[in-house]
């Protein structure tokens, strides 16, 4: 039975897991679920993940939830080139560092502003405010503690760090929400297009 | 120059990394960091940590933040034993499955309790707001639902038969809420048994150490001064009110 991706590519993890499968010729089945119609909530989708998360994967009889899991899983077993996650100590350590800070930093705050920009959910401007600068101080950190002088988050080269930050970056950077030139978000630009009061 | 780790055994983060210090006998320099007296903004701290937050590392001229970041580290650094972080890719997947799960799990409704039943009261100078106390209780137990019903199951720890850094981040957060007098391992035998196997494996010793001021909040809580606590309304009023 082939390896099987269980991804809905609106979430920011799926796209991470997606891109690092394709661009590592990691041969996989597309199970293609839908968030928005509640397939997480599905009894079938039960038995591959209780957590109800996208995205999953399915290796034979071993499931795995978490697209950090995920990723550092096919890493070991397809054996993908260093860089993505590498075997250096301190460059690691820089990865594993973003890994973990973004979970509530970066991907948190993202995900609040596009449930509220492109869902349409009408809240006070002032909590809207909040988000933003929630936002825009994870942001601050990308260009001046991850990033500072290097070209990637490890160094001179892309790793899993980036790639989790790139998908997170881009769910703020759609048609809906005002264009993202880099990654630096113009706060004024946001607060006048955004509130619906 | 000694490693030094940057701790404040409030926090549950710092708890994890304290424990697998002193377990696997790494030396280290322990530099006390207080957050009630908000010394993550000071200067110093700031050349350590641009994310502000404990626990932080520092090894020579190399600095990491991130619990999670600073275990591994420490791990492949001094070669601590298989079972903290298995080389089997299965049981590792296990171990990386949940450290990724329970940042916005475990970690945070734990975490949201504590802030909800200690610093709410002390600071604010109001009543725990009930309905967000519901909520916060419904979300914990989601999440412990969840650490008994999928990542333990009928195994003995997260990963299979031995402990993992899975169980020890487990278990530092758990004891938050406790900390602020939610007893969450009453009425969930599963659960106490897992916590009894934990700080067999870890040591009743260093568990109790590591645990005795986070045990001791409520107490020391009431006795501090609400006024030099003003600083932390604006997060409280933004995160819960």
């Amino acid at each position: 039975m082939a390896l099987e991706l269980y991804l809905d590519l609106f979430s920011q993890p799926c796209r991470s897991v997606y891109i690092f499968a394709k661009k590592n010729n990691i041969s996989f089945d597309f199970k293609k679920l839908s968030l928005l119609d509640g397939q997480q909530y599905g009894e079938d989708f039960g038995k591959i993940s209780l957590i109800r998360k996208v995205p999953a994967l399915r290796d034979g009889d071993f499931c795995l939830a978490e697209s950090i899991a995920i990723m550092l899983y096919l890493a070991e077993k397809f054996k993908t080139p260093d860089f993505w996650y590498p075997a250096d100590l301190q460059q690691r350590a820089r990865v594993n560092e973003y890994l973990s800070w973004q979970h509530t930093a970066i991907r948190m705050h993202g995900s609040k502003i596009f449930w509220l920009r492109v869902m349409g959910v009408e809240i006070p401007e002032d909590k809207m405010n909040a988000a933003l600068d929630d936002l825009n101080s994870s942001l601050k950190l990308v260009e001046e503690k991850f990033l500072q002088d290097r070209p990637f988050i490890a160094g001179d080269q892309i790793s899993l760090a980036d790639l989790v930050a790139i998908v997170e970056i881009m769910q703020v950077s759609g048609p809906n929400v005002p264009a993202v030139t880099g990654i630096r978000i113009s706060v004024p630009t946001m607060r006048g297009a955004n509130t619906r009061s």
